[in-house]
């Protein structure tokens, strides 16, 4: 009963703030829905029992990427209203190819539904929850099955980091700032000369 | 009612929808675009964590994960793109990037 009921509360409002994040007139708000839509899904995916994947989606999605948005929305100086000129024309084009849409995936489902019940065929079984975590059991499937995959993950970020610091850094004209290679390589030699100084007639 | 697998996947196929909406409605403005594709990828990830819990299979929370950090990296390189476009032109509508268009 109370998962019956938890389930459509997040569901009815994640479905609702995702139609707000494309509706709103106001970027900031669309990235506040946004947020609400992760945090409603991520309430899903612990009544779905995935509770690792519930806190990732919280720490990556809303504390990372949807922040990220934020930023650049409040950062970027932009008129948003000239944006929302071509709304109205694009409203019957868009609605025919998401009902379309919809209906193919309605088909799809039903033509599915009736073709007989889901069979499971696990390739790696989730253990009782009694026996282990969902936690330990993805950490256990992760670093032994997948490791490959982890990795290439670990390495997919690592460059996506790398590029957007060259992309977005900048070389800034009149500021001034240490060059240590210089620093480095400076000689004795050029950094001071020794001057005789005859007495009484100073460096003239 | 029991709330079943194909509960979510309802849930899922609004959501995917309510993204490819997105894209065709907001033509103008890549930053929501960009936000409807998180939401499609949002869709995605609750049709893998549903089969999951259903077929009793933990290698679709696995690829979760995977999708999440492709998702985090697509959603970082983007607005990078985007934050120099702004910086260059002084502006991001979409009907005026159209520098490799010779």
């Amino acid at each position: 009963m109370i998962y019956t009921l938890c389930f459509y509360l997040f569901a009815t409002i994640t479905v609702f703030s995702a139609i707000m994040v494309i509706a709103s007139r106001n970027p900031v708000h669309s990235v506040l829905y946004l947020i609400l839509a992760f945090f409603n899904s991520a309430g899903l995916f612990v009544l779905l029992g995935a509770e690792f994947v519930a806190m990732i989606l919280v720490i990556v999605y809303v504390g990372a990427v949807a922040v990220l948005f934020l930023f650049v929305v409040m950062m970027l100086d932009i008129d948003y209203s000239e944006m929302r000129k071509g709304f109205q024309k694009y409203l019957p084009i868009g609605g025919l190819i998401g009902l379309v849409l919809l209906a193919e995936l309605v088909l799809v489902g039903f033509g599915w539904g009736l073709g007989g019940p889901v069979t499971s065929d696990p390739a790696t079984a989730i253990p009782a929850l009694s026996e282990m975590t969902n936690t330990e059991a993805l950490g256990s499937v992760i670093y032994t099955k997948y490791i490959f995959l982890f990795q290439m993950a670990g390495l997919i970020l690592l460059v996506a980091m790398i590029g957007a610091i060259v992309l977005t850094h900048r070389k800034r004209p009149g500021v001034k700032k240490q060059n240590i290679n210089k620093q480095v390589m400076r000689r004795r030699e050029e950094a001071f000369e020794i001057v005789k100084v005859k007495p009484g007639q100073g460096l003239g | 009612m029991e709330i079943g697998l194909s509960h979510y996947l309802t849930v899922a196929a609004m959501l995917f929808t309510i993204g490819i909406f997105g894209i065709f409605l907001n033509r103008k403005n890549v930053i929501i675009i960009l936000m409807s594709v998180e939401l499609i990828l949002l869709a995605v990830n609750i049709n893998f964590v549903a089969f999951s819990s259903y077929l009793n299979d933990i290698v679709g929370q696995v690829f979760t994960m995977f999708i999440l950090t492709v998702a985090a990296a697509e959603a970082a390189i983007g607005l990078a793109i985007l934050v120099i476009y702004y910086r260059n032109r002084g502006t991001i509508a979409v009907e005026d990037i159209h520098l490799m268009k010779g």
